[in-house]
């Protein structure tokens, strides 16, 4: 198994983290993770974006040019990596301030609608474990309570309270991911 | 009588110290190094810090301070003097290390690793010695040139418009809370050396107490430098670098803790 | 590139965690049992510092951790650290590397044991804060002056980062010669799967005693004083100490070369790149390889001592080297040295912080070697 991810969104969306907890979960479940932020000119205006690889052997490039799956939650991020994505690779995007929908027919398209759910959530701060719900109802690369565990793990002990809140979040996610699966493939 | 009964140990009145060694001083005649160089030898000595002294030696005229005071030594970088003793104290606080340094090493190249060492209240001795000139190199101008005073790189005079004002780093340093004893001295005459020995005495014992850095400046000759007698020399430092550097104790934290 | 296969439970879970590879450089020294680190915030290295600072060693270990007033300070503390045996380290980037190159010398020349860190930033100038490789020159080639040279490990991984920091250590002391870790942003600034090496305590005052017999530690009466100089103003004495250095520097060129391989037992092009770049060019060959290119990569894991020996080897069995590198052609040098056949060597290098992905460097491969045919 080796799964190349790109997240990207704005900066604030909690891109980097949300990155970070999937890798940490891959590690709980003994694959071999790399987390690798952007990391160049591409930082400016904002965006941030984070690859991250998830395999059962050793990982070479932490560079990429293509993905399998690609989390895109804005503009920039759809236009720069619609095009990067493998052939019969995943693209799931958040509708939220896109103005202009995927046209790729070769991989499969998920709308997940995660900024529309947090305006019933208690915190705003979990619209990346939303994000990383519906990624996992999508593609299951890990599984829910390594991602718990890994949000425990990082999360300092004086934030443990943030738990449960997150893992609501998540949970919602995952509703709707299934829901996204459920709709299908997105198709222009 | 021979000589060999003369020579006895109970007919010494004086010798030099244990710790100064046989080798030829490469120092001109009338060189305040020499003077001081003993007086640190008989405080490690009378301290008994010989096998817990380490010294760091400056680049200038003391750079080989090394070869005449037999204990463990650094020799820096110029400049570098107190960084070098602040990493050889914190890795070993058991032992007395202290810095010796010329007026370039300490108030030109090397002013912002002497104010941050003290600064940081590292637990160090300095001495500093201040003859206003760059002896080793040839008697260029030192940061502590006095105003008018003639070297080879102003030779009309220290002009304040062209080169600045001399620099009073000893003052400075005893505006930092990381200083507990910062003093001027001199080893002009019999009674300025025994001063200077129980300031560096001083120094040496506040280093492996704990109370921060301590600065003893000694404002120094530099015959060759000046282009003058040794004597000529004493009486030129009393009647010029005395009223710029006034000798004496600027702070002494241990008096109020002695009150 | 290689790393072992080892289950997550609870005796293990310290020590295999995931970081980046600037907080793996602060918890190997820690667990190395460093005695000291002295350096100045830049980036992109500052987590080294922040880390160690977090971590609080003195509280543990003994491990002295300080923020020096600037790069300068920081390599002459190393150096007085190192001058009493301690096993002492500084890390930064490349403006505050060059600042740090009289001391390089001075620590060169005193043959003391010491580790540093340069988390390269693109240059030169201020520059950007970018990934580069652009210092490969200052670094195997001098940078301070005098003949010297540092033992240059170039990590891939953060894997790598963690066991430098031991394998720096343990060279260093071995050889009396200070170890630098040239490492790059991407390396520096990623997160990955890490084994920490096991806590090591730190070594006693009568171990340093015993193995540095020349560090000041105080004059006892039982040895004749420790004086750490570099000064030496007979000229036929300073010629000695510099044929001792070279005498060192011979052993270390016999004894250190590291490399790694990458499919060149039946490649026909070879790549040589070091650290992260190196991973680039690994996903390149998996790429090219569908397409029926046989291209291998040679990795040179020291830079100082170079591969020379091994390239030239390789350059008897392929048809060209493509050097890959973040600048604008320095390690070249080094390869077409090598050379035991006339090849083509070719070179493909990014700049001023921009990092190439895998496409990229198999078109430049193409460009070079396939489409002129």
């Amino acid at each position: 198994m080796k799964e190349e991810i790109i997240i990207a969104g704005f900066g604030g969306q909690g891109v980097l983290s949300m990155g970070k907890i999937l890798a940490y979960a891959g590690l709980m479940e003994n694959l071999e993770v790399t987390w690798m932020p952007s990391y160049g000119p591409e930082q400016r205006g904002g965006t941030a974006n984070v690859t991250v690889i998830l395999s059962d052997s050793a990982v070479s490039s932490p560079v990429l040019d293509t993905y399998d799956t690609a989390v895109i939650l804005n503009q920039q991020s759809m236009d720069k990596f619609e095009g990067s994505v493998k052939k019969g690779g995943t693209l799931i995007y958040d509708p939220y301030g896109i103005n202009r929908l995927p046209e790729r027919t070769d991989i499969n398209i998920f709308k997940v609608e995660a900024m529309e759910a947090t305006f019933d959530m208690a915190s705003s701060k979990t619209y990346n474990m939303i994000v990383l719900g519906a990624l996992l109802a999508i593609r299951p690369l890990v599984s829910v309570e390594s991602v718990m565990s890994a949000l425990k793990k990082t999360l300092p002990a004086r934030h443990h309270h943030l738990l449960e809140v997150n893992s609501e979040a998540i949970h919602k996610g995952i509703e709707i991911g299934e829901k996204a699966k459920k709709d299908g493939i997105v198709k222009k | 009588m021979k000589l060999a009964d003369i020579r006895r140990p109970e007919n010494i009145v004086s010798c030099k110290p244990r710790l100064m060694n046989d080798k030829n001083m490469h120092y001109c005649p009338g060189c305040s190094h020499g003077v001081v160089h003993k007086i640190i030898s008989e405080v490690i000595e009378d301290l008994g810090m010989e096998d817990i002294a380490i010294g760091i030696a400056p680049v200038g005229c003391a750079v080989f301070a090394y070869n005449y005071i037999d204990i463990d030594w650094i020799e820096a970088a110029h400049g570098r003097a107190p960084a070098v003793a602040t990493a050889a104290k914190r890795l070993n606080p058991d032992k007395m290390v202290f810095t010796y340094q010329g007026d370039g090493d300490m108030a030109a190249i090397g002013t912002s690793e002497t104010l941050h060492a003290a600064n940081r209240g590292e637990n160090i001795a300095m001495i500093f010695i201040n003859n206003g000139i760059y002896g080793m190199t040839g008697g260029q101008m030192a940061p502590t040139t006095l105003e008018g005073m003639k070297t080879s790189t102003t030779p009309y005079g220290r002009r304040v418009d062209l080169n600045g004002h001399p620099l009073n780093i000893t003052a400075l340093m005893a505006q930092l809370p990381g200083t507990c004893y910062v003093t001027r001295q001199s080893v002009h005459t019999p009674a300025a050396v025994r001063k200077a020995k129980s300031a560096i005495a001083k120094a040496f014992k506040n280093s492996m107490e704990g109370r921060g850095t301590s600065l003893v400046e000694i404002v120094s000759t530099c015959s060759s430098g000046w282009k003058m007698s040794p004597d000529a020399s004493n009486k030129w430092m009393e009647q010029n670098m005395f009223p710029a550097y006034p000798p004496g104790d600027i702070k002494d934290v241990t008096l109020n803790e002695e009150k | 590139m290689t790393s072992e296969k080892k289950s997550i439970n609870d005796s293990m879970e310290d020590e295999v965690r995931l970081m980046k590879g600037n907080e793996a450089i602060a918890h190997a020294a820690i667990r190395y049992g460093v005695d000291g680190y002295f350096g100045y915030p830049i980036t992109p290295q500052s987590e080294i510092l922040e880390t160690l600072e977090a971590e609080m060693p003195w509280e543990t270990t003994g491990m002295v951790v300080l923020q020096a007033e600037s790069e300068v300070a920081a390599i002459n503390m190393v150096y007085g650290g190192a001058a009493t045996g301690k096993a002492v380290m500084t890390s930064s980037s490349s403006p505050g590397v060059s600042l740090m190159q009289e001391g390089f010398s001075y620590i060169a020349a005193g043959e003391l044991p010491a580790l540093v860190v340069n988390v390269m930033r693109g240059g030169p100038g201020l520059g950007t804060i970018h990934p580069s490789q652009a210092d490969y020159f200052q670094s195997v080639k001098g940078g301070g002056h005098g003949d010297y040279h540092f033992i240059v490990l170039a990590p891939a991984s953060v894997q790598e980062m963690a066991d430098f920091v031991g394998l720096g250590f343990d060279l260093a002391f071995k050889y009396r010669t200070p170890a630098l870790i040239l490492a790059d942003g991407i390396v520096g600034q990623m997160m990955e799967k890490v084994v920490l090496p096991p806590f090591r305590p730190r070594r006693t005052e009568e171990e340093i005693r015993r193995q540095c017999p020349w560090a000041v530690t105080g004059k006892t009466a039982d040895r004749k004083q420790n004086v750490m100089t570099t000064l030496e103003l007979d000229s036929y004495k300073m010629e000695e100490n510099n044929e001792r250095y070279q005498r060192t520097y011979k052993e270390i060129c016999r004894n250190e070369v590291r490399y790694q391989e990458y499919m060149t037992e039946d490649a026909e092009y070879l790549f040589v790149a070091f650290g992260s770049i190196a991973r680039i060019c690994q996903k390149c060959i998996e790429n090219a390889r569908e397409q029926g290119i046989k291209i291998g990569l040679l990795r040179p894991i020291t830079l100082w001592p170079f591969a020379y020996d091994r390239l030239g080897e390789l350059s008897k069995q392929v048809k060209g080297m493509l050097v890959v590198e973040l600048n604008a052609g320095q390690m070249i040098e080094d390869v077409r040295l090598s050379l035991k056949r006339d090849i083509p060597v070719r070179h493909f290098g990014r700049m001023g912080g921009i990092v190439p992905n895998p496409s990229e460097v198999l078109e430049a491969f193409k460009r070079e070697f396939i489409q002129e045919k």
